[in-house]
């Protein structure tokens, strides 16, 4: 028999999963993240040199793996929405403050939507702060956080290798070393590494092209 | 003054010929109907003080509150009719609560007080639904930005104040508000400050009947929070008040 709910709704929500490696950590200063640049569409590369740090606010960017449809359109409500605050109270929106209303949308649509979302930035009242929401719609302050098929990669990197308040250097050596490595196992991961420095001046958004990619151990 | 509005002030919808809503001011003369209503913002935080006249001997103490707590951080003391004024608490409450689930921040006075405006200012525009008859002190304390106080009137006007009175005497209590120091005053002073206002300056034992005091505050004390100012405050301040009469004479 033909259920709507069961066949005909949960195919259209069915999404082909696009592969992605994203991090982001917090250091000394703020925050840093990073992300991959491949869109795939099962074996085909869409797109190779894709941006995947996407700005909510000017000091506060998200980084979203899962349904490229549903967190392109949330990413958008909460930039909406934060801009609206900010100018309703006269001041910047705080990174805990757009990571809160992330969860609101994941949560209560949490039926309809197949997103995870990476949430972090600089405020002048946290300093850096990084925000975890994983596809049910909970949230989690984290001190990094990685997302996307890539990272299952990574889990044993980034235990064995993150410290507190590390340097910018370490930090950035620590988000491209984890990237480089996703690039290397993940087949949905691939391209160049895109990181974003996000501290109290501002974001600066720096490229490690393919060629320039450390090779770890490989025959 | 009957007849000056006559034919332009039956409905908020039709301006006078001299650019008056006529229904909006007679909202005023609601609230200037009422018992006065002081709010005083001293170093460490809010303090309302309300005159609620005793109608009768059966009356509960405390009832028929016209003090009311919006989230945790935020009162607000209504003069006017009382019923409009806790419809617009509910409102207030409402607001205070959706900010909260969406951001999980505490609304700012600020904004709080700026939706409030919003919402008052709906009921000025249609002939189907009546201004509302109250003014409103809305008050918080915060660590950082220190006390606020706003009143809304029922024109939807919200203004920022150091001190303010709503109601029935509220010029004679303006006058005495601004002869206090409200920098260098501490709540507590300013409960005994305000009892003195709303027992000598306004209430009238002659024409009046008994009065009873309602006070709440927003301070460091309550670590921010609004709560009721505690009975034996209030009756320490009543004592201090009859202790100067008594001075005085």
């Amino acid at each position: 028999m033909f259920d709507l709910e069961k066949d005909f709704l949960y195919d259209l929500s069915k999404e082909v999963k696009t592969g992605t490696t994203v991090m982001a950590v917090t250091f000394e200063n703020g925050v840093i993240i990073a992300a991959d640049s491949r869109t795939s569409s099962g074996s085909y590369a869409v797109n190779r040199v894709t941006d995947k740090l996407t700005p909510v606010q000017d000091q506060i960017y998200c980084l979203r793996s899962g349904s490229a449809a549903d967190t392109q359109i949330i990413s958008s409500y909460v930039s909406y929405y934060t801009n609206m605050f900010s100018i309703e109270e006269g001041s910047q929106p705080t990174v805990k403050k757009a990571a809160h209303m992330f969860r609101e949308f994941l949560y209560q649509n949490k039926q309809y939507l197949h997103a995870a979302i990476i949430c972090a930035g600089w405020d002048p009242i946290e300093g850096g702060s990084v925000y975890s929401l994983p596809l049910g719609g909970s949230i989690v302050k984290q001190p990094f956080a990685t997302g996307g098929s890539g990272s299952t990669y990574l889990y044993g990197y980034c235990d064995m290798n993150f410290k507190e308040n590390m340097t910018e250097e370490e930090a950035e050596k620590f988000v491209t070393y984890g990237i480089t490595e996703a690039i290397a196992r993940d087949g949905g991961s691939g391209g160049i590494v895109r990181k974003a420095i996000i501290d109290k001046n501002g974001v600066r958004r720096k490229t490690v092209y393919g060629n320039k990619l450390k090779k770890f151990w490989e025959k | 003054m009957s007849g000056i509005g006559t034919g332009y002030d039956l409905y908020p919808t039709t301006f006078s010929p001299d650019g008056r809503i006529f229904q909006v001011e007679y909202a005023h003369k609601a609230v200037e109907n009422s018992s006065t209503a002081i709010g005083l913002c001293c170093k460490d935080g809010v303090v309302f003080g309300i005159e609620k006249i005793i109608l009768s001997k059966m009356l509960v103490e405390g009832t028929n509150r016209r003090v009311f707590s919006v989230g945790e951080h935020i009162g607000i003391a209504t003069a006017g009719l009382t019923a409009d004024g806790r419809r617009i608490v509910q409102n207030a409450r409402q607001e205070a609560k959706n900010y909260e689930n969406f951001t999980s921040d505490i609304i700012p006075i600020h904004v709080l007080t700026e939706r409030l405006s919003i919402y008052v200012q709906v009921f000025t525009l249609y002939n189907y639904i009546r201004p509302f008859g109250c003014s409103l002190m809305i008050g918080s304390y915060d660590e950082e930005k220190g006390p606020s106080l706003y009143c809304i009137e029922p024109d939807s006007v919200a203004l920022g104040f150091y001190g303010c009175a709503i109601g029935k005497g509220k010029q004679e209590a303006k006058t005495e508000i601004s002869k206090l120091k409200l920098s260098e005053m501490t709540c507590k002073d300013a409960v005994k400050e305000i009892a003195k206002i709303l027992m000598k300056t306004v209430h009238d034992e002659t024409k009046e009947k008994e009065m009873e005091l309602e006070m709440s505050w927003i301070c460091k004390e309550t670590k921010g929070k609004h709560k009721l100012v505690p009975k034996k405050l209030i009756e320490e301040a009543v004592e201090w008040v009859k202790g100067q009469e008594n001075e005085e004479d």
